[in-house]
């Protein structure tokens, strides 16, 4: 080996500070919350009394076991929505394919809590179609609180991710493969049961993992809708709450056998799509063939009643959001009270989560840059270990990042708690894979001799960074950080419990509202918050010059 | 300016994997040099252990009496050429060609000269303004060049420049290479696997198998007389017969196996005397000869100035494991030409052909040099 490699250059320099970044704000919180759960409450000595508390009280495993009935049945009826409406997209001329493609994206990216919520004022207690239902014709609604309710805002959240990975692999399956079964007599159903599904089956599997570990994390949805129905992220919540100022090592604990159970289903899910076998690359693609008669009405029906309810929150909470409101209830009539309502109280809110979400993006492109190189062109252990923290967002849920945070964080001199910092970093924490993830895809596109050729003119390594690769890989560093944006400015799990009266944000304001029944203004902040996302993906769609996402 | 280039005693190795066991080349000021070999032999490990991209296990390389080891390679005042050209794509063909140039501290009205001049010599002042997607590949190509040379580097160095062109653009370009190398005068090594490429631009070729020089000449030296079977098969065809060589007083004469007899010139050493040996053949070095071999025509190919023809010999004759043995006929000199099935009697010419030791390891044509 060269002497030379041994000095600390600009890239060994930069690595040991992402590490020590790492170590800090990711290791070291994720460490203490373990310890945590190891230790007794009261005397603070090594046992496993939490773990034991947890598996003999009905109430606490009842949770567990509440969350995977939910996610298990909403992973089933994600892949049954998802998967055909990705095989009618490919295969046939869908009327409206471009806007249902767009729709599709919007309804997966907005909020979950938001999706939540309007189905509140529309099938809640006193919401519109209940009154409807129960004034005209007397006819008791079944309830959206509780199981029912969950899996619903959850289904219509999540199948878009079958739908995005389905279409990806379905775009992959050269025509001649289906033809080739058609001339061997297959009938189109059979061709679809015997061909088709096995070649797409891993990636349906891949798939509904990424489903069920979502719909395992998420926090807002059941927290409001759920009512009665206890999951596991809002007993840790509420658990972790209550306990503030005395011990959080119950609510660690929990934290701790959730995380390892997203650990298990993320493990599962990379072994998954390293397996899949079929590395298939179309000359021909799949070509969309017209369709009509029965058939067609009902395969179009299904994809806009689909696309219909899955879109139907972000209209209710357009359309509530310009009500006439007196108090927090609704008069007869339509007016901009709620919009000057949330620019007078809640005008910090906004400021705070446009700012907070900038200075995080900031920071999100700088890390996701630099990570993304030090990653793919200066291979070594400690990169490694860098690439491999780089996946802990995936399987820590938002709302344990947060008790991890606050206990990590909140004593001298690592005092973090109640500050601005502290939700940044979180942004930065969970939403980091998205830039990161697009840069180093862009990165294995660009040949090293760019870069070789611009040190061969004179151009240190560094300066050739800056001057050649940093440029070029700009396109996918913006279509990765408007990703991390877009979810930055909608998390909720996180920041709930991190945020104080100051460092209030949108999404957290919304779901506050929305407890204290201002439903005015909850909707006039969603409607805001939906419009950013909106503009954001547009900007997405430009930049990257096509409509396919990759989350 | 242009240097030379001393290679001494290098040793390249890919943790335990030894690619280049110990190699040593000079390669003179301003010279046209090439790396050619088999795919995988070490061209470009070499290559890139001059540019300072790869590291150096051992021994040295300086350029004039400097050691440069150890001095990185955005230090090391190279021109290089890609096999992808790698052209930034987001910059003009100008700005390209300009940004070398921006840090070497010229005022704008040299810079301007320079990039003017050198967008002159390689042809490509139209295009300046335009984004690379806009260029075919022999266009990128000269930018590239152009971008290498502006700089007025030590070397410039070429890894396979012209892999990734169609053939006839890729002879064009192989000769604006040369003239424009020619032109600027700057010692250049260059790399590639194809070896009618190399003959035609070098001014010497190194050959290169398994990490290993084999030869160093001038392109005809190593064509006419390659030090071994490797150079003689690698370089254009070779047929190979086995034979033995006898020396005595009235001179030197090989037979085949049949019997063939062939009297040599008279430069072979003595201790060689009734050692088998094997004769090597270029398809051209036989002619039509009333004395010579019989052999039979097992199919013909015609080629506009040549006809070739895939021979058949009797049991025995020639050495095995060749796919072919071959005779080119020259059109212009021939009397009339042979249909397949014919038998005919071909001689070899004797101040044409090589023989090897039976190992093939050591050509003993007196002629035959190692390092030129
Ligand atoms: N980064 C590397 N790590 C390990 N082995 C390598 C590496 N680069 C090259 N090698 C090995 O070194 C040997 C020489 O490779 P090199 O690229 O120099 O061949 P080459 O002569 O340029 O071949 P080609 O004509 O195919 O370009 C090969 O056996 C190759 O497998
Ligand atoms: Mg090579």
């Amino acid at each position: 080996m060269n002497k030379r490699q041994y000095k600390l250059d600009f890239w060994s320099l930069t690595t040991w500070v992402i590490m020590g970044v790492f170590v800090l704000f990711m290791v070291y919180p994720l460490m203490s919350l373990f310890i945590s759960a190891f230790k007794d409450p009261t005397t603070g000595v090594f046992t496993l009394g939490n773990f034991i508390k947890f598996f003999e009280k009905k109430y606490y495993y009842q949770s567990m076991l509440n969350s995977f009935s939910v996610t298990i049945c909403v992973t089933l009826l994600a892949i049954m929505i998802g998967a055909p409406l990705a095989y009618f997209m490919t295969s046939y001329h869908i009327k409206g394919k471009g806007i249902i493609e767009i729709l599709v994206i919007i309804s997966m990216l907005s909020p979950p809590f938001i999706g939540a919520y309007s189905w509140v004022l529309l099938g809640g207690r006193s919401g519109v179609i209940t009154k409807f239902l129960s004034d005209l014709f007397g006819v008791q609604m079944p309830s959206v609180y509780g199981f029912g309710g969950i899996l619903l805002v959850f289904t219509l959240k999540l199948y878009p991710f079958i739908y995005l990975y389905v279409s990806g692999a379905l775009k992959k399956i050269d025509v001649s493969l289906s033809e080739a079964a058609e001339s061997l007599g297959c009938n189109s159903y059979r061709k679809v049961i015997t061909i088709i599904l096995p070649l797409i089956l891993p990636t349906i599997l891949a798939g509904s993992l990424l489903v069920f570990m979502n719909a395992l994390a998420d926090f807002g949805t059941p927290m409001l809708i759920g009512e009665g129905y206890n999951v596991m992220p809002v007993l840790i919540y509420s658990e972790f709450i209550s306990e503030v100022g005395g011990q959080a090592n119950f609510a660690a604990a929990m934290a701790t056998i959730m995380v390892l159970i997203t650990a298990l289903l993320f493990i599962a899910q990379k072994y998954v799509v390293n397996r899949k076998s079929f590395t298939m690359s179309s000359l021909r693609p799949i070509q969309a063939k017209k369709i009509s008669g029965i058939k067609g009405l009902c395969v179009h029906a299904f994809i806009y009643i689909v696309i219909l309810l899955a879109i139907i929150p972000q209209l209710t909470v357009i359309y509530t959001s310009f009500l006439k409101t007196k108090g927090s209830m609704f008069v007869p009539g339509f007016s901009l009270r709620s919009y000057q309502t949330v620019f007078k109280n809640l005008g910090k809110a906004i400021m705070n989560t446009y700012l907070y979400g900038l200075i995080a993006i900031i920071i999100i492109i700088v890390l996701g840059m630099f990570i993304a190189y030090i990653s793919t062109r200066r291979k070594n252990i400690l990169t490694s270990a860098i690439d491999s923290i780089t996946m802990f967002p995936y399987i820590i849920p938002g709302s344990v990042l947060g008790i991890t945070l606050l206990l990590a964080f909140n004593k001298r001199p690592l005092l973090l708690s109640g500050s601005f910092l502290i939700i940044i970093i979180a942004y930065v924490i969970r939403r980091l894979p998205y830039t990161l993830r697009s840069s180093a895809a862009i990165l294995y596109q660009i040949s090293p001799s760019m870069e070789e050729s611009s040190i061969s003119l004179g151009y240190s390594p560094v300066r050739t960074f800056f001057k050649v690769t940093a440029v070029m890989m700009m396109p996918g560093v913006l279509a990765g950080a408007i990703l991390s944006w877009i979810t930055v400015i909608n998390e909720l799990s996180a920041s709930i419990i991190l945020y104080t009266g100051n460092t209030k944000t949108m999404s957290v304001s919304i779901y506050t509202e929305v407890i204290r029944a201002s439903y005015g203004t909850a909707a006039a902040l969603s409607t805001i918050l939906t419009l950013t996302t909106v503009i954001s993906l547009l900007v997405f769609f430009k930049i990257s010059g096509n409509k396919e996402i990759n989350l | 300016m242009s240097v030379s280039i001393n290679v001494e005693n290098v040793i390249k190795k890919y943790g335990e994997n030894v690619v280049i066991p110990d190699l040593s080349v000079e390669i003179k000021n301003g010279e046209f040099f090439t790396l050619l070999g088999p795919s995988g032999c070490g061209k470009t490990t070499l290559l890139r252990m001059i540019a300072g991209f790869n590291t150096i296990e051992g021994g040295t390389i300086k350029f004039d009496d400097t050691v440069i080891n150890d001095i990185a390679a955005h230090k090391r005042n190279i021109g290089m050429v890609f096999q992808n050209y790698a052209i930034f794509p987001h910059l003009t063909v100008r700005q390209n060609v300009e940004y070398g140039l921006k840090l070497r501290k010229l005022s704008k009205v040299d810079m301007k000269e320079r990039t003017d001049k050198i967008l002159e010599v390689v042809k490509i002042t139209a295009y300046q303004e335009r984004l690379p997607e806009k260029l075919s590949g022999g266009q990128q190509q000269r930018v590239a060049l152009a971008r290498a040379i502006v700089i007025h580097p030590s070397v410039l160095l070429m890894d396979e420049p012209l892999s990734n062109l169609d053939a006839k653009l890729r002879v064009e370009m192989r000769s604006a290479i040369r003239d424009v190398q020619k032109k600027v005068g700057i010692t250049t090594v260059y790399v590639t696997h194809d070896q009618e490429e190399a003959l035609a631009i070098s001014d010497r070729i190194a050959v290169m198998k398994d990490g290993v020089i084999q030869q160093i000449g001038k392109p005809h030296h190593i064509y006419e007389r390659p030090t071994n079977i490797f150079v003689s098969t690698f370089i254009g065809h070779s047929n190979l017969f086995e034979g033995v060589l006898y020396i005595n007083e009235q001179g030197s004469y090989i037979t085949f196996q049949n019997g063939y007899k062939l009297q040599m010139p008279n430069n072979l050493s003595k201790e060689m005397t009734q050692k088998p040996i094997i004769i090597s053949v270029r398809p051209e070095e036989f002619s039509i000869d009333p004395k010579g071999l019989l052999v039979k025509i097992k199919s013909r190919t015609f080629l506009g100035k040549y006809v070739n023809y895939e021979l058949e010999f009797a049991e025995g004759m020639i050495k095995t494991g060749q796919s072919t043995i071959e005779f080119s006929q020259d059109i212009g000199h021939a009397e009339k030409t042979y249909e397949v099935g014919e038998e005919i009697r071909l001689a070899p010419n004797p101040n044409k052909i090589n023989i090897f030791t039976q190992d093939g390891s050591r050509n003993l044509m007196g002629e035959a040099k190692l390092y030129e």
